[in-house]
């Protein structure tokens, strides 16, 4: 990983020198982390802003004016956009440098990365494993050192599980702090775009940078965030029904023997949580059902040369651009939303959102954060996933977050067999300092341990 | 039990063609999840629908014209334009 207080050391030596060595970098590399390359880096380097100079990668589903973003999808596979989205513009008015854009799982469905149009992402790690998803580029551009800050979207873990993956440090913010606007849609009511980097600082920098105001994203919060590190002793819930396999288990042990050394740790129950994986995948679904009706084949995206009737010329154009994953999804969404079914599933899923939201208030009532492994597993070879229903399966402990629209990081601790584990730390709405101060202290912790 | 001749329905709401082939590996794959999704007629009826998490309500800006993008950027991206508009496919047959 490059720290930004390292990448300044080289670039002002020679900025460009800099800029075009991590441009080769990424061409030579064989993680497959990006989609498309930005062939005038190098020009484009400013010297004003808080970012200036520094590389940011972008997640392919998020809008850059002018620089082709595809969802990692055969139906956007050419997609111009005409206009950047907040985060891009934010980005741009401090001097960053847009050093491309990341592979991605399609439409950000899946959680490995293997659903791209472009091919898997792998892991900086061990090559014949994944990388996360379902920003397994941003994730891998990090430890890859093709980057040294990244943009993701998360949408039931699609941030943290890639940065617990790639030993990286990934939040995502609260549901409304960061601007939506030019983010292509899956499921609207939980996602959120959030940050990527090697250390807590980098990171915390680059989520001021995005947070704010943004009057094009009806469901922004109005709020921006500045990080002041604390250095308080918290009381901190280990959830219960949020585990992982032996592996995951020790090192998460290790870390909470560190943790104990300072702060007050006592175990908390989210009986809850028990459906919020079901309730999870149907309101993404039935979202995403919605959402992905836009793609008709006129407009943009993939198109068929001869204009047939309506609904076989739409059925046809979207056959042969979307993936298996994002049909499925589509699918189920359309059946969970059909007459009949409402009541059955969305309805039912959104009550569970009820109770999974009054879990948190409840254990955050008494709790400043509340920890667990990011992930129950180390990084999937690639393939060993082959069922859906075995890799929804895998999002067990991200996606109460999304439900609630809390704000949630993930972070690097003992690896196990060479592989990196991360420790979630989740925290009340809007407690993003507190997430990062405690994140912060416990990083300097590790450095004297590893 | 998921049948055939609801996966070929669900199809044609979502607007996907799908080949004969593919219809009893999706019917396989919603089979399983569908049954997992069961798992929520445990939930209590009497819980209140969560739609969104924060306490926004009806959040509207201004209503001042502001410029919108120009016609070229918004038809670039489409393969049949005739006369400065889209084309689309025959909606009446």
């Amino acid at each position: 990983m490059i720290t930004i207080s390292q990448w300044k050391e080289t670039f002002t030596r020679d900025p460009e020198d800099a800029v075009a060595g991590m441009i080769e970098r990424i061409k030579k590399s064989k993680l497959n982390a990006f989609i498309t390359v930005n062939e005038n880096a190098v020009s484009e380097i400013k010297t004003e802003g808080r970012l200036a100079g520094i590389p940011v990668a972008v997640k392919d589903n998020i809008s850059t004016e002018g620089m082709r973003t595809t969802c990692a999808s055969k139906i956007l596979h050419d997609y111009i956009p005409p206009f950047s989205a907040h985060v891009v513009e934010r980005l741009k008015e401090e001097g960053a440098i847009i050093i491309g854009k990341t592979n991605m799982d399609e439409f950000a469905m899946g959680t490995t990365t293997e659903t791209s149009y472009f091919g898997v992402v792998r892991n900086p790690h061990a090559l014949d494993r994944v990388a996360g998803g379902s920003s397994g580029g941003s994730g891998a551009c990090i430890a890859g050192e093709e980057s040294v800050l990244s943009l993701g979207s998360d949408t039931g873990g699609s941030i943290r599980c890639p940065a617990s993956f790639c030993g990286v440090y990934g939040i995502k913010p609260t549901y409304g702090l960061v601007s939506r606007y030019g983010l292509i849609p899956y499921a609207n009511s939980l996602e959120q775009i959030g940050p990527f980097a090697g250390c807590v600082d980098d990171l915390a920098l680059l989520l001021e940078v995005i947070a704010g105001k943004d009057e094009r994203d009806s469901t922004n919060a109005r709020k921006g965030f500045r990080f002041q590190p604390e250095e308080k002793k918290y009381r901190i819930g280990i959830v219960r029904e949020m585990g992982g396999n032996d592996e995951v288990m020790s090192s998460f042990s290790e870390a909470v023997d560190i943790i104990k050394g300072k702060h007050e740790v006592e175990e908390v129950s989210m009986p809850s949580f028990k459906y919020a994986l079901a309730s999870y995948y149907i309101i993404a679904m039935s979202e995403a059902s919605s959402n992905l009706a836009r793609y008709d084949g006129v407009r943009y995206g993939l198109s068929l040369d001869k204009l047939t009737s309506w609904n076989e010329y739409f059925s046809k154009v979207r056959a042969d651009g979307f993936g298996d994953e994002v049909k499925r999804r589509i699918m189920l969404g359309s059946y969970a939303l059909s007459a009949g079914y409402y009541g059955k599933y969305y309805l039912k899923a959104l009550k569970v959102r009820t109770l999974v939201i009054e879990d948190f208030k409840k254990a955050l009532s008494k709790f400043d954060l509340l920890i667990s492994p990011t992930m129950p597993s180390l990084p999937f070879k690639i393939g060993e996933l082959a069922d859906p229903l075995t890799m929804y399966k895998a999002d067990v402990n991200t996606v109460p977050v999304n439900l609630a629209g809390i704000p949630s990081l993930s972070m690097p601790i003992f690896e196990r067999k060479g592989l990196p584990v991360g420790l979630q730390v989740m925290g009340d709405y809007f407690e993003e300092n507190k997430i990062l101060s405690f994140a912060k202290w416990l990083e300097s912790e590790m450095k004297q341990v590893t | 039990m998921i049948t055939r001749e609801e996966v070929i329905h669900i199809s044609k709401l979502a607007r996907v063609e799908l080949k004969e082939e593919e219809i009893e590996k999706f019917r396989k794959g919603f089979q399983s999840i569908l049954e997992y999704f069961e798992i929520l007629d445990e939930i209590e009826e009497d819980v209140e629908p969560t739609y969104q998490v924060l306490p926004l309500k009806n959040v509207f800006r201004d209503d001042n014209i502001k410029k919108s993008l120009d016609r070229e950027k918004v038809l670039m991206n489409a393969k049949h334009v005739d006369d400065g508009y889209f084309k689309g496919p025959r909606i009446v047959d």
